[in-house]
């Protein structure tokens, strides 16, 4: 039920400079290491001696008893419900703090980089409420992080926080992130408005076009609407010419519509109106609101049970799918879906803070289910009950 | 804790809000439709009306949202929604990108029917003075393929164009030799009443994937008294051709046409059957117009806009009702129009295009060798007027053609996005100009718009769908249906 631990404190040991981050690649310890950064992950006690006899200096011991590390220059030692930990994840430990962030699963098909958490939004559903902070470091961390990640990478995730708002030093992280993993593509979370600025489109057209796809939110049709939600006047106007800007480039953009009553009030509207005036998006994602950060605070305001806007959302993805837009619902059960809409559901919810409750233990459909997030406090629809399929039935 | 604020700091004062172009038309009493630039349309009352043109609304009135969503005001600071209207306008207007695309020839002006109402005027004699030279034939070929569009059609028209169909042969094969060298793609359709269809034409037409297009006026009776021909066996040919096309080449491979008149008008129903029971997926409900001998006869006169428009209102309720029962058939004119209302796609039917269709969307190259500007300005030229005449084919090419100073001044002073009363109407962008029809029935291109039946009927059905669309439900899915596939 809990989410992974992306993020903690270890016991850091042997970095001779205290105050900086060291970003450390987890290596099968009966290999050689290929990089400075490898380090060997130690789970058990024998892994300790065939990670010396390839050559390891550094190690990383799960499970705060793992004995005799002395062998090692350098060690972070972490605690026992890291596990999951695997090689070719990718870590930075603080040495003076102790502090440590895991900034790349290998398994996981979700890997986001966080690149800033100042945004010029204050969305009142956020569910990483935006700081006030310098935090220009973390784009030259992420890019010391890139010759760490492995070539066959499908898909490398930007977040924020926004990232555009020193787009002069992301647009470059992205270009070098093409150069150096031809085979990845790009997807960047932005609330798109530094693509009003022409300048700010020609350089973002100058990457491989065809692997880049930024993800912007439309709440409404009606500025009134999108701007309070978004807590920033003139946002939906600025938002909607760079996406404009961005297809005219021939740019890939996704529209992100998250779910909540001041969205579900016009979500047929909104959806009619993203037909007809944007049908040349490459995506439409209508998604369930994850229960945390401001939308935690702003519950009162926000909460409506899935089961209650059934009808609209059904008819809002009609909308789309009319116009021949590819359209997806993400972070929502299927039970809480109407029938004609779960065609469209994708499993979208992160893989480490994705969980079932119990009710969902005999349910059939369990494989092909979003379930729910882990995170915050999840409020639970009153429709969730397990879907039982008939004996001929394909799904979806 | 964060401190957000509430939805009133978001809400524009009414003097920041302006008004984006619009237009509007009385539906009914007390309804009122608004369309935008573009034509995206929304029913108001009489009162929201006003307010919208007062700009009295405020965020939370349902009014202020409505009229966001539809693109009729904007902050007066706002960029995207005239953005986004310049950019649709831009895709509505995107024919202009590629002209020509279609390009009829005529073949022959001989037929062996004698239909009353034959809007060309065919000529019934043997002599070959009505059939078009191979010389010619290759002239016109040699300019369709001059024309920018990248896929040409060739329709082989009449007369009855199988009366000549060695020079089809020889035009399919010859386009098939040289078009791809030229970078197009040909299609090829035969308007033909197919009662000379024989087993090596169809043969041919198969091989070559040539399209059928007939007439089919309804059932027997209906059909024999509008196209006689000897033997009065018309229909019954025009029924044994269209299955043995559909056989041969396909059932999306032959359609066919249908031309009111005063005996059809009470009809619709049972010519709508008709084509459903010959396996057809569609019906073109279509008014006589106003050339050869239809007026010589005076079967043009013979009903006005608005009993056409009853008529065609009895057809388009029967085939939604056989839509609802399961079977899938539709009406073609207005899927055309349904998809000018709820796609920006550029319209490929030449006759509802401002500027004008006549020469940018069709040339056509008549039995004698003259170059017309549409179909129906040769229709025309049988009557003894020449107004649209572009050329000759022993001198014309593409160019001299379509750059003539005679097709300019047609097109640029017929724009219906300036015209009297086209300019104002809430319809505009659904329509089009229509310069032959009004020179033919009030001998101006453009036209005196209220005595237009061709506007009579267009707003009609227009207003026909509105009320459908507006009512929801079952019909309106069929429709919006059309729209999109």
């Amino acid at each position: 039920m809990t989410p992974l631990a992306l993020a903690g404190r270890a016991k850091v040991i042997g970095f001779t400079d205290a105050r900086r981050r060291t970003l450390l690649r987890l290596a099968d310890p009966s290999r050689v290491p290929e990089a400075e950064a490898d380090a060997a992950l130690i789970q058990f006690p024998h892994d300790i001696p065939r990670a010396i006899a390839s050559g390891f200096r550094t190690a990383v011991a799960i499970d705060w008893n793992v004995e005799n590390l002395g062998g090692f220059d350098r060690v972070v030692r972490l605690g026992s419900g890291l596990g999951w930990l695997a090689a070719g994840d990718v870590m930075a430990a603080e040495p003076r703090s102790g502090r440590y962030r895991v900034l790349w699963r290998k398994a996981s098909a979700h890997n986001a980089f966080l690149v800033t958490d100042r945004c010029d939004h204050l969305c009142l559903m956020c569910s990483q409420p935006p700081k006030h902070v310098e935090d220009g470091w973390i784009i030259d961390e992420i890019r010391d992080c890139l010759p760490l990640l492995p070539l066959d990478t499908a898909m490398v995730g930007f977040t924020g926080g926004e990232p555009f708002l020193d787009w002069e030093r992301f647009v470059p992280l992205a270009t070098e992130v093409q150069e150096r993993l031809p085979q990845t593509s790009i997807h960047v979370l932005t609330n798109g408005r530094a693509f009003a600025r022409a300048q700010v489109v020609d350089a973002w057209s100058r990457l491989d076009r065809g692997r880049a796809c930024v993800g912007i939110p439309i709440y409404s049709a009606v500025d009134a609407v999108h701007d309070y939600i978004v807590q920033s006047r003139h946002a939906l106007d600025e938002t909607v010419l760079g996406i404009l800007r961005l297809k005219n480039k021939g740019n890939r953009v996704e529209v992100r519509v998250v779910l909540h009553r001041l969205t579900v009030e016009r979500l047929v509207e909104t959806c009619e109106w993203l037909a007809r005036n944007l049908p040349f998006l490459d995506h439409v994602a209508l998604m369930g609101m994850e229960e945390t950060g401001f939308a935690l605070a702003n519950q009162a305001t926000l909460w409506v049970d899935p089961v209650d806007y059934g009808n609209v959302l059904t008819r809002a993805v009609f909308a789309l799918a009319a116009a021949r837009l590819k359209v997806s619902v993400y972070n929502l059960p299927l039970c809480v879906l109407p029938e004609a809409v779960r065609p469209y559901a994708v499993r979208s919810i992160s893989d480490w803070k994705n969980m079932h409750p119990e009710i969902c233990a005999t349910c059939q459909a369990r494989e092909r289910c979003a379930g729910f997030f882990s995170t915050g406090r999840p409020r639970l629809s009153r429709g969730i009950a397990p879907i039982k399929l008939a004996a001929d039935h394909a799904f979806p | 804790m964060t401190r957000f604020q509430g939805p009133e700091a978001f809400a524009p004062g009414g003097e920041a809000l302006r008004l984006l172009p619009l237009r509007f038309e009385r539906l009914q009493p007390g309804r009122v439709i608004v369309a935008n630039l573009v034509g995206d349309m929304l029913l108001l009352s009489d009162e929201d009306l006003h307010r919208l043109a007062a700009l009295n609304m405020k965020p939370g009135d349902g009014l202020y949202e409505r009229a966001r969503e539809k693109l009729l005001v904007a902050g007066e600071e706002d960029k995207a929604w005239p953005q986004i209207l310049a950019m649709r306008l831009r895709s509505r207007m995107s024919f202009l990108s590629a002209p020509t695309a279609l390009h009829i020839l005529v073949v022959t002006l001989r037929c062996e029917h004698s239909c009353p109402y034959c809007q060309v005027s065919r000529r019934s004699t043997d002599a070959g003075a009505f059939d078009m030279s191979e010389a010619h034939a290759m002239r016109a070929l040699d300019i369709a393929l001059s024309a920018s569009s990248p896929t040409i059609k060739l329709e082989f028209q009449g007369g009855e164009p199988l009366l000549n169909f060695g020079l089809i042969q020889t035009v399919v094969l010859a386009a098939e030799a040289t078009a791809p060298a030229r970078g197009k793609s040909v299609e090829f359709v035969i308007a033909t009443n197919l009662a000379l269809l024989t087993d090596e034409i169809l043969e041919f037409c198969r091989e070559h994937r040539v399209l059928l297009s007939t007439s089919l006026d309804g059932p027997a009776d209906l059909h024999n008294r509008n196209r006689p021909r000897q033997g009065d066996n018309s229909h019954e040919l025009a029924v044994s051709g269209i299955r043995r096309a559909q056989e041969a080449l396909g059932h999306d491979r032959v359609s066919a046409l249908m031309t009111t008149t005063e005996a059809s008008l009470d009809c619709a129903e049972n010519i709508v059957d008709e084509y459903l029971r010959l396996g057809l997926q569609g019906i073109f409900l279509r008014p006589l117009s106003p050339y050869g001998f239809a007026v010589k006869t005076k079967w043009f006169d013979k009903y006005d806009a608005e009993r056409w428009l009853a008529f065609y209102e009895r057809g388009l309720r029967h085939i939604l009702r056989v839509n609802r029962e399961g079977r899938r058939f539709r009406e073609f004119y207005s899927t055309l129009l349904l998809k000018r209302m709820f796609t920006d796609n550029p319209s490929g039917y030449v006759d509802l295009r401002s500027p004008a269709g006549i020469g940018l969307g069709a040339l056509v190259y008549n039995y004698d060798g003259r170059v017309f500007a549409s179909d129906e300005g040769r229709m025309l030229a049988e009557m003894g007027d020449y107004s649209f005449e572009l050329g000759h084919l022993d001198d014309a090419n593409y160019r001299s053609l379509v750059t003539s100073d005679h097709l300019v001044a047609l097109i640029g002073g017929t724009l219906s996005q300036c015209a009297p009363e086209c300019s104002s109407c809430a319809f505009e962008p659904h329509c089009g100009a229509e310069p032959v029809y009004h020179h033919a029935t009030q001998g101006d291109p453009v036209g005196i718009k209220p005595l237009s039946g061709f506007c009579t009927r267009q707003k009609g059905i227009l207003k026909q769908l509105l009320r459908i669309l507006d009512i929801g439900g079952e019909d309106a899915a069929v429709l919006r249906h059309w729209a999109s596939a």
